[in-house]
């Protein structure tokens, strides 16, 4: 089945695709395959392709001729991409220390919410997340999935450093953050796992469409792991998510 | 190698950007008046994406330890070279130990120093372009060092491309329709063209917000991606143009989206200075 996408010129050098302005894993499906189809065939000068939850932009390398015959060429494409089903995908399983030294907003985070800590801690890591793009600062994954039980408006005034790997909640959304940052989200956990890595050729192993899940570890653990990962003695590998 | 005796108010290096890495998020960046940088690196023949100096408001003082051939461009800021007023938008022939000095820019806001072959500073993700968080260093300090290849004159070349210094004290910002330009009213489009607006005092790399605020009702979207010369409208009313160092996505509806020789003229202003729209097609 098609959604009805909306294909409109972004800027000179990009066009933008879009589908219906919902959260939907199916939309996120049909979004990523195209993707996939445009990167696969090669459309010459296509330097990026960037998605959201429903937007797929598409930058050329410089001033697109004639927008319309571009247009007409990318909606053929779509029709002859169809909308193949992923049957699997990557998923990452996430440490995180949810002590209070780290998650310094679980204990009036539960309150808020009256859960016990143990509940808040059990919901959040116990749910699979689907990232659905990265955005707002290099190596931030938009994650689609928490409970409801959990969703809690952001605080209404930011905390001016959050330390990087604290892992928050803000209103429908979970995430982590990849630096230190200013931010207002309820923090209720820290991971030692780095998101984003410059240095690397490969800065940022997540990729839209790849599963998430938290699972808790101890204070001990996380000093260990963090040492580990310091010293390149760990390696995030994923699992097959079917 | 360049040294830098004094840094200016606000001096980073800068290419055509980093490309590839926005679905990271990792914003593109880049020399924010291209115009004035490509225009510095063409007229060395250097490649397009030569790595230059980009000073803001106030130029920086610096030392150059081995022979080459210089192009200054971009705001007008008195270049001299040891003392004596050197001319912008020319090839300028450097020695060993030549003193290049900047003072404030008295046309513009930003000036770009290019040398031969370009500055040879760390590669990060395919660009030299400083950022925080993605590059060591996120801006030139005074006693930096920047590598550069020595190269010795040995013919003068006649250039007869003309820069175009009009950009540089216009306001004039010709854009598209925005993405979500239609969720305007009427009343709101026909203000965002009939209106005068200055930019503020946030003004940076990342994002110029315009003064005074308009009447808003508009809700936030869903986070969508976004590029530099994007025109956002906060629920607050005020009107935010996205620079290089912007954010790959954002939630506030587009209204508009500057051309690229907007951009540039953009990178221009400064604080105070008026700006209008006018819609191209």
């Amino acid at each position: 089945m098609g959604y009805e996408l909306k294909f409109s010129r972004y800027n000179e050098c990009s066009i933008l695709i879009e589908w219906p302005a919902v959260m939907d894993e199916n939309i996120l499906k049909d979004i990523l395959n195209f993707k996939k189809s445009i990167q696969n065939y090669n459309i010459k000068l296509v330097i990026e392709v960037i998605n959201t939850y429903n937007s797929l932009l598409i930058i050329y390398d410089s001033t697109i001729d004639d927008v319309y015959s571009e247009i007409s060429r990318l909606k053929s494409l779509k029709i002859e991409a169809g909308t193949i089903e992923h049957t699997s995908s990557r998923l990452w399983r996430i440490p995180v220390c949810y002590d209070d030294d780290f998650g310094i907003d679980l204990e009036a985070f539960s309150k808020e919410k009256q859960l016990s800590k143990g509940e808040v801690i059990k919901l959040h890591s116990s749910a699979i997340y689907t990232i659905f793009f990265i955005g707002f600062l290099p190596g931030f994954l938009y994650l689609g999935g928490l409970d409801e039980k959990l969703h809690l408006d952001r605080k209404s005034t930011p905390n001016l450093d959050i330390k990087k790997g604290s892992v928050g909640i803000g209103g429908k959304q979970t995430g982590i953050y990849p630096k230190n940052s200013p931010g207002g989200w309820h923090i209720i956990g820290k991971t030692p796992v780095d998101f984003f890595n410059a240095k690397s050729s490969l800065p940022c192993v997540f990729n839209a469409g790849d599963k998430l899940q938290f699972f808790g570890i101890s204070k001990t653990e996380f000093l260990d792991l963090e040492q580990d990962i310091k010293n390149n003695q760990f390696q995030l590998t994923p699992e097959l998510y079917a | 190698m360049l040294s830098i005796l004094q840094s200016g108010f606000f001096s980073t290096v800068q290419d055509l950007g980093r490309v590839g890495y926005r679905d990271k998020g990792v914003p593109v960046s880049g020399a924010m008046d291209l115009y004035s940088a490509q225009f510095a690196n063409a007229l060395l023949g250097n490649a397009k994406d030569a790595a230059l100096i980009e000073m803001t408001m106030l130029g920086g003082k610096f030392q150059f330890l081995e022979p080459t051939v210089i192009a200054v461009s971009g705001a007008f800021m008195n270049p001299t070279l040891n003392r004596d007023a050197v001319l912008q938008n020319k090839l300028i022939k450097i020695q060993p130990d030549d003193v290049l000095y900047f003072g404030g820019a008295e046309k513009g806001f930003r000036t770009y120093l290019a040398v031969k072959n370009g500055f040879k500073t760390e590669t990060i993700l395919g660009s030299r372009s400083m950022y925080p968080s993605v590059t060591t260093q996120s801006i030139i300090n005074r006693g930096d060092c920047l590598q550069y290849e020595p190269f010795n004159v040995t013919e003068s070349a006649f250039s007869k491309v003309k820069y175009d210094d009009t950009h540089l004290e216009s306001g004039v910002l010709d854009v598209f329709k925005g993405l979500d330009f239609d969720m305007l009213s009427e009343n709101q489009k026909q203000q965002l063209f009939s209106k005068v607006f200055s930019v503020s005092k946030n003004n940076s790399r990342m994002a110029y917000q315009l003064e005074p605020v308009l009447d808003n009702n508009l809700e936030p979207i869903l986070s969508s991606p976004v590029l530099p010369g994007t025109v956002q409208l906060t629920p607050g009313g005020t009107l935010i143009i996205l620079m290089r160092d912007c954010q790959t996505t954002g939630g506030y509806p587009r209204v508009l989206q500057l051309t690229e020789s907007a951009i540039n003229i953009l990178a221009q202003n400064f604080s105070a200075n008026t700006i209008n729209f006018r819609l191209k097609e």
